[in-house]
């Protein structure tokens, strides 16, 4: 059972991760996401501090403040002139730094694991099972993952048209009335939400991976939209299955695995892609070549 | 800055499409536009040309209304910009997207659409023919499927014109639609303008060749931070108001601007302003 429980939670984050991190890559913004994922640290123990439990929506609330102010922090500092990305550098890694200490003052009083949080627990996710009138509904992390996709899902699918289009091109959605701003901020906290549901599964380090390699993988691999979110969430379940089986084979950290997977598909991806891969594309040109020669 | 034909509008009754007042843009605290006004008639094809730097983009996005202003006032039929925005239609320069993004033409010009379907409305089967119609008009029709980092540079550019034309505006913005378009996409552009004009509606072009501006615009709005000429082309397009607009940097100017083959030059590449 302790299988399909991993498997579950590993492919609901390749999911909420998959989703959001389309818009990130196509918006050019992996590096908020990494930004994103290392800041809402902070906000994880100071909610752990106050309710004590690692699964309440105080902290998902929390991680969510945390996330905008990240964004607004960096906004801020790039509209004052400072570099894009070291005002992403700055940003994040002091907040990072500010839940790292966090974590070292109060983690023996609240039992808060620092490796737990850094690389995530995903094998013991099974442990920690919601129950009601002793009975058991399975694991929490599957439940709070499956409402933020639920969340996701409707909100993306919602304002699909308002996401594309701020994406593609924001004058245009400004220009038409689109509240682009508002549309940055839901997706920026789109993001913080997947990042808080995902770090006790892949840990907040290797969720990033998550958000940025499967969506990657898909941008090679078709030229719509629609499908490129498909893939990325298909490329994020496949990972977690080659991650998973391979965790087990060699007795190595399951989240590692993991995103692991995610580079080797994407790396197949780049090198085989019917229309963009590397191979592909030597081979288009020696046919050339030689159809020059004749 | 007031002329006769817009007093004549207010005595009928009939609002300007655009009137701009007292506008002024500024970048890091550099003023790149000045206390600009005008006003422009309605059914005209009118050209926006100045030096690089001369602020003529930023003039565009400040009437939109997608740059903060540091004054003025831009009425669009009488009201604010932010009410009119069904009126408006807007083609920014090609190179401000990315046209790798996963999507095709005729998805693009479906953009155009967007607008009117409010918060939750999805394009229809209505919008997707008209957005076909659109592509169509620009000679685009067997493009429609075609992913758009596949098209040559001025089909890409005749793409965001029709995405233009799916918005069904009144007043359309256009920023450097010409720009390293090739011979045919010239040409489908200004016969898409003079379409427009028997429409009715009001075009602003955001333009750099000076040679082609006598032949393709009815007035002329010179600009560099200031305004420095608004008028109908033939009394506006002059040498000295060029010279005073171009400054020193107009390499020559023909003596015969409406001469055949007028050779007008503007040394390329320049940039930064007085």
């Amino acid at each position: 059972m302790s299988d399909f429980w991993i498997l579950l939670t590993g492919s609901l984050v390749a999911a909420c991760c998959g989703i959001v991190g389309v818009f990130l890559v196509l918006r050019k913004m992996a590096m908020i996401g990494d930004a994103i994922s290392h800041s809402v640290m902070p906000g994880i123990v100071i909610a752990f501090l106050i309710s004590g439990s690692r699964d309440s929506m105080l902290m998902m609330f929390a991680a969510l403040v945390f996330g905008l102010i990240t964004v607004l922090l960096i906004g801020l500092f790039q509209r004052s002139g400072i570099q894009s990305d070291a005002s992403i550098g700055v940003v994040f890694t002091a907040l990072f730094a500010i839940g790292v200490i966090l974590v070292s003052l109060f983690a023996r009083q609240v039992h808060l694991d620092q490796d737990a949080i850094l690389y995530g627990e995903i094998a013991f996710v099974h442990w920690n099972l919601w129950e009601i009138g002793g009975m058991s509904l399975g694991p929490k992390a599957v439940w709070l993952l499956g409402v933020t996709l639920l969340v996701i899902s409707l909100i993306i699918g919602l304002f699909y048209k308002q996401f594309k289009i701020c994406s593609f091109d924001p004058a245009l959605a400004a220009a038409i009335g689109i509240p682009v701003a508002f549309f940055h901020y839901l997706l920026m906290g789109l993001v913080s939400m997947a990042t808080v549901s995902s770090f006790e599964s892949v840990g907040a380090i290797l969720v990033v991976g998550m958000l940025i390699v499967p969506a990657s993988t898909a941008y090679l691999l078709t030229e719509k939209l629609g499908t490129m979110i498909a893939l990325s969430i298909a490329a994020g379940i496949v990972s977690t299955f080659i991650g998973y089986s391979a965790s087990i084979w060699l007795d190595a950290s399951i989240a590692g695995c993991i995103v692991c997977a995610a580079g080797l598909l994407f790396l197949a991806a780049f090198l085989f892609s019917p229309t963009q891969g590397l191979v592909v594309r030597k081979l288009r040109m020696r046919s050339l070549a030689v159809s020059e020669t004749r | 800055m007031s002329h006769a034909a817009s007093n004549l509008y207010k005595e009928q009754g009939n609002k300007p499409p655009l009137s701009v007042s007292g506008l002024s843009a500024a970048y890091q605290k550099k003023p790149v536009l000045r206390n600009v006004s005008f006003e422009v008639k309605e059914g005209e094809l009118i050209g926006v040309i100045g030096p690089n730097g001369a602020g003529k983009s930023t003039m565009i996005k400040a009437a939109l209304g997608l740059i903060p202003t540091i004054g003025g006032e831009v009425l669009v039929y009488g009201k604010p910009c932010k009410e009119q925005r069904k009126l408006i239609g807007y083609v920014p320069q090609r190179e401000s997207v990315d046209w790798d993004f996963p999507t095709n033409a005729l998805d693009v010009v479906l953009m155009g659409t967007y607008g009117r379907l409010g918060w939750f409305g999805r394009p229809k089967a209505k919008d997707k023919a008209l957005a076909l119609e659109c592509l169509e008009k620009v000679g685009m029709g067997d493009f429609a499927d075609r992913q758009i980092s596949q098209l040559s540079g001025g089909q890409q550019q005749r793409v965001f014109l029709a995405r233009a034309l799916a918005q069904n505006a009144k007043l359309y913005f256009m920023d450097e639609p010409f720009a390293g378009v090739d011979a045919a996409t010239e040409k489908a552009i200004i016969t898409l303008l003079q379409e427009l004009k028997k429409q009715g509606k009001t075009v602003i072009v955001v333009h750099h060749d000076l040679a082609t501006v006598q032949q393709y615009f009815d007035s002329v709005l010179l600009l560099n931070v200031e305004l420095q000429a608004f008028g109908p082309t033939k009394d506006t397009f002059t040498r000295e108001q060029l010279q005073r607009t171009y400054g020193g940097r107009l390499a020559f100017l023909d003596s015969s601007l409406t001469g055949e083959g007028a050779g007008i030059a503007v040394p390329k590449g320049e940039s930064g302003h007085e």
